[in-house]
């Protein structure tokens, strides 16, 4: 079994390096199909390990060796198979390997081919580290391994320029009606990469005070001792850890790099943007329950952040025209939703929600790349509509991905999400109820929005000279799992609760029958009036705000993302800036390198004045030899009469 | 009145710098010469002279093998010399610069 | 009341000569006076008891060293006056009278003075020589056969310095004076 876990571990990074050979050739298809066959070993490798857990109870509990052991500190390569990690395995693994086949045929005509496979594997590879670790040390490095392939991913297509920030709301990068999703694609990924790292900082200040108070980063150390700590240490601890789980998982207010790292390669959303990456910040919320459950007063800032950014987000992707970022805003705003279980205790809802969450969000991505592929990377989806005669296959998936995220029954999302919303009332958070509750409306209201634009409808890319086509039969081969997954997944709820909370902390809404179902009803009314509302107003109208509606206040806030990014840029970045460049000018050049050169320059003349003693004049060398015995005797004397 | 040791050490150190004095000043070679010889033997008196004042025979022991030295070294540093004459025609100490720095 | 007057005569007469040798400018002055230095050295030996010392100061320096130097002053041109071109006199002044100042206060320092023990105590029953020698043989013999060994190394180094060999004038004499040895020898025959 242990080699199981090793296979699973390991064949990404096999196949990483392998790409890494080929990174700076041309296309290799090669390169391609043994990444992605390597990925489906791991995939393979991960459900056996599935199998096994839920079979035999038996938790698979690895140390690969010692890294670092030195006096009190004790930190192995450790990795635990345990309920928790196994779900998130093979959900990772699944996606991966999906996006990863469907890459062959997104990137087919890119000419970094190569190098966008060896980032894929190289990340899936730290994130099966992130979630296989069984210590705070190894978390971390998978941590900051997902942020930088994170970096490497989005910022794929480096040599693009940098957009002007401009008021013209269809042409300003920060705002999402224009075909730009952020000012560049490396702009995007240092954004993501420097948020996630300034987050980092206050996971590692938890994980400091873990080690400095526990002397321990293991697990099962740490959660068994945890108790012994005072009240406002371990409140200190959950706050830390969450402030990185909020980088990661892009919480408000470190959303914006969410939506920017849209100008990555699709895929690249699909599987980082929608199933790993950012699901790390709950996995890591939901492996360290232990230490939540002590301080529910963190749990509920931690729900009720999450209900804020769920709503906020949901806002914003109403009046969005670039297609990419409807779907990152959902996936922020599906992100609000499992933090709100998390936070309420309810851990097992979110490790639920998240893995339906990953399959049909990925799958809406993967769609969308195929829908933009077809249509010469146009964004924007009011160029589009009508597609569903060319493109018939990706409208059915996305059209049933959508309804998955609606949360409609009997799909996926309709069993995960009503349970969160059951956690909130049942925890008597009504405020929460009511704002997940309108996210449901709004959620699928949006969705439908964005599918009645791209699919149905007039065909409004002629005068644009596109001939969309259907992607290659492999692709939707890939993309079909997925999909299937998406309708089914929730029907195994009830195994999955049993399976899981040999884990994790059993948890069950004590709601008498009839609240609960009066509950899925309403929760059910409200997201199908949503997609009601999307379909009928699309077919009655063509468009859904009418243009007296773009000159409103509300629309532009909306349209700029809340002027979030502007304020990034005129609170934190310019100034920043002007800081490092006064550090360099004044500091490091005038200060810094002067002492250097100084220092180096009182050595060279040192030596130039020096050489003036070498004449090779014999008379000068004598006199300067009676100079040397005169210093000599000085010494002497002095040292002599001292004594 | 007594001759006292300090006088002896007296006379060593103002012959030594005597010698001292023209192995500074001197820029013939031959010269640098004579005066290395006056400082070995004020060395030598010195030596001497507290070997006596301490009833040791170190002292003589050593001034006798200083003169063997000083006679080995002669005989050397003139056969140099000579070489160096001849292929320079001059004994001026300035010409011995080609160890320049 | 002898020996003090003995020892400033000599004294003067010594400081004398070794001031005229390196002041002047004539170098057979400079030779002259350095001898007659010596000679004035060894009569502090015979002041200080020791008496092999002293002609052995006469006998080897004065006699081989002088003596050699005189043979080496012959190759050079020590009729003219030599010339010397000093850049800066006061330094060299200077630079001497300070270490001069700076010995003779170590060596009036309390260090020069009580606590000494002899390691080889001089033995006044018996004349300097023999105690000379008894101690040369017995204690200092390494130091004595080293000795001698340096002086066999001098003595073969001068004289392959001072050999033809080492010579490029005298080796192109030798070819010449071979080739007329040849040229004789074929003219002898005929």
């Amino acid at each position: 079994m242990e080699n199981y876990l090793y296979l699973a571990l390991f064949a990404p990074l096999v196949g990483a390096l392998f790409a890494t050979l080929f990174s700076n050739s041309k296309k290799a298809q090669i390169v391609g199909i043994i990444t992605s066959l390597l990925l489906a070993t791991s995939m393979v490798a991960s459900l056996i390990l599935l199998a096994h857990v839920y079979t035999t109870e038996q938790i698979i509990h690895v140390n690969m060796m010692d890294w670092i052991s030195i006096g009190h500190v004790y930190i192995p390569f450790g990795f635990i198979v345990d309920q928790v990690s196994v779900t998130m395995m093979v959900v990772v693994t699944i996606v991966s390997t999906m996006v990863h086949i469907h890459s062959n045929g997104y990137m087919d005509h890119d000419k970094s081919f190569n190098r966008f496979f060896a980032w894929l594997s190289a990340f899936v590879f730290s994130m099966l580290i992130l979630v296989m670790s069984d210590n705070f040390a190894g978390l971390f490095i998978g941590w900051e391994g997902v942020g930088l392939c994170s970096w490497g991913l989005i910022g794929f297509w480096y040599h693009k320029e940098d957009i002007a920030h401009s008021k013209d709301l269809t042409k300003s990068p920060f705002s999402t009606l224009s075909p730009y999703s952020a000012v560049s694609p490396s702009w995007a990924a240092n954004e993501a990469f420097i948020m996630n790292r300034v987050a980092d900082l206050g996971m590692l200040i938890g994980m400091f005070l873990i080690f400095w108070n526990l002397g321990t980063l293991q697990y099962d150390e740490v959660f068994a001792n945890i108790g012994m700590l005072s009240h406002e240490l371990v409140v200190a601890i959950a706050i830390f850890l969450f402030i990185g789980a909020m980088g990661k998982s892009a919480q408000f207010p470190f959303n914006t790099w969410l939506a920017n790292a849209m100008e990555g390669p699709t895929p690249v959303s699909a599987l980082i943007h929608a199933a790993t990456m950012v699901t790390a910040g709950v996995y890591l919320v939901v492996r360290a329950n232990e230490i939540f459950t002590i301080v529910p007063e963190v749990g509920y800032f931690i729900a009720g952040l999450g209900a804020f950014v769920a709503i906020g987000a949901a806002s914003m992707a109403l009046v969005a025209t670039n297609m990419k970022k409807i779907i990152a805003y959902s996936t922020l705003s599906q992100l609000g939703y499992m933090f709100v279980a998390a936070g309420l205790g309810a851990y097992w809802v979110a490790l639920f929600h998240l893995a339906t969450h990953a399959f049909f969000k990925s799958v809406l991505f993967l769609g969308a790349g195929n829908v933009m592929h077809a249509m010469n990377d146009e964004i924007n989806i009011k160029n589009m509509g009508g597609l569903r005669k060319h493109m018939p296959y990706t409208a059915l998936i996305m059209t049933v991905a959508s309804l998955a995220l609606a949360g409609i029954f009997p799909l996926a999302g309709f069993f995960s999400k009503d349970m969160i919303l059951e956690s909130a009332f049942a925890n008597e958070a009504y405020i929460l109820w009511t704002v997940l509750w309108i996210t449901a409306g709004l959620t699928a209201f949006y969705s439908f929005r964005l599918v009645m634009y791209v699919f149905y409808g007039k065909e409004n890319y002629h005068n644009l000279g596109y001939h969309p086509h259907e992607s290659y039969g492999y692709v939707i081969a890939a993309m079909t799992p997925l999909a299937i997954l998406a309708v089914i997944a929730g029907w195994f709820e009830e195994e999955f609760v049993e399976f899981i909370t040999m884990s994790l902390p059993v948890w069950e809404g004590h709601l008498e029958h009839n609240t609960h179902y009066m509950l899925i009803g309403v929760t059910s009314a409200i997201a199908i009036i949503g997609v009601a509302f999307a379909v009928f107003k699309y077919l009655k109208n063509g468009t859904y705000f009418s243009s007296s509606m773009h000159k409103r206040f509300c629309y532009k806030v909306l349209a700029n993302q809340y002027y979030l990014p502007h304020l990034w840029e005129k609170v934190v970045v310019k100034p920043y800036y002007k800081l490092s460049v006064y550090c360099w000018k004044k500091v490091d050049m005038k200060i810094i390198d002067a002492i250097v050169d100084g220092i180096a320059k009182i050595i060279y003349t040192g030596g130039a004045e020096g050489r003036a003693i070498q004449t090779g004049n014999l008379s000068s060398a004598l006199k300067l030899m009676v100079g040397g015995v005169f210093i000599l005797l000085t010494l002497i004397l002095f040292f002599g009469l001292t004594k | 009145m007594m001759v006292t040791l300090n006088d002896y050490l007296i006379l060593s150190t103002i012959i030594f710098m005597i010698g001292l004095f023209g192995v500074v000043k001197r820029k013939n070679l031959l010269m640098l010469f004579f005066s290395t010889e006056i400082m070995l033997n004020a060395v030598n008196i010195g030596f001497v002279a507290i070997g006596k004042f301490h009833q040791d025979l170190s002292g003589q022991m050593f001034a006798f093998f200083i003169i063997a030295i000083a006679a080995s070294e002669v005989a050397i540093g003139l056969g140099l010399l000579i070489l160096w004459f001849k292929r320079k025609n001059t004994i001026d100490l300035d010409s011995l610069q080609q160890m320049r720095g | 009341m002898f020996e003090v007057v003995a020892f400033y005569l000599f004294a003067v007469l010594t400081i004398a000569m070794f001031t005229i040798t390196v002041v002047t400018k004539n170098a057979l002055y400079a030779l002259s006076s350095l001898a007659a230095g010596m000679i004035f050295i060894s009569a502090f030996f015979f002041l200080l008891n020791a008496d092999f010392l002293g002609v052995v100061q006469i006998v080897v320096y004065t006699g081989a060293v002088m003596a050699l130097y005189a043979f080496g002053m012959m190759f050079f041109d020590s009729i003219s006056d030599v010339e010397e071109k000093i850049s800066n006199p006061r330094l060299a002044f200077f630079l001497t009278g300070i270490v001069a100042l700076l010995v003779v206060l170590i060596l009036l320092a309390p260090i020069v003075s009580s606590n000494i023990i002899a390691s080889y105590p001089i033995h006044n029953e018996y004349s300097n020589t023999a105690d000379v020698g008894l101690i040369l043989f017995t204690k200092f013999l390494v130091p004595f056969e080293v000795a001698a060994v340096m002086l066999l190394v001098a003595m073969i180094g001068g004289i392959i310095l001072a050999g033809k060999k080492m010579d490029t004038d005298a080796s192109s004499l030798e070819a010449e004076q071979d080739h007329h040895h040849c040229d004789f020898n074929t003219k002898d025959i005929k």
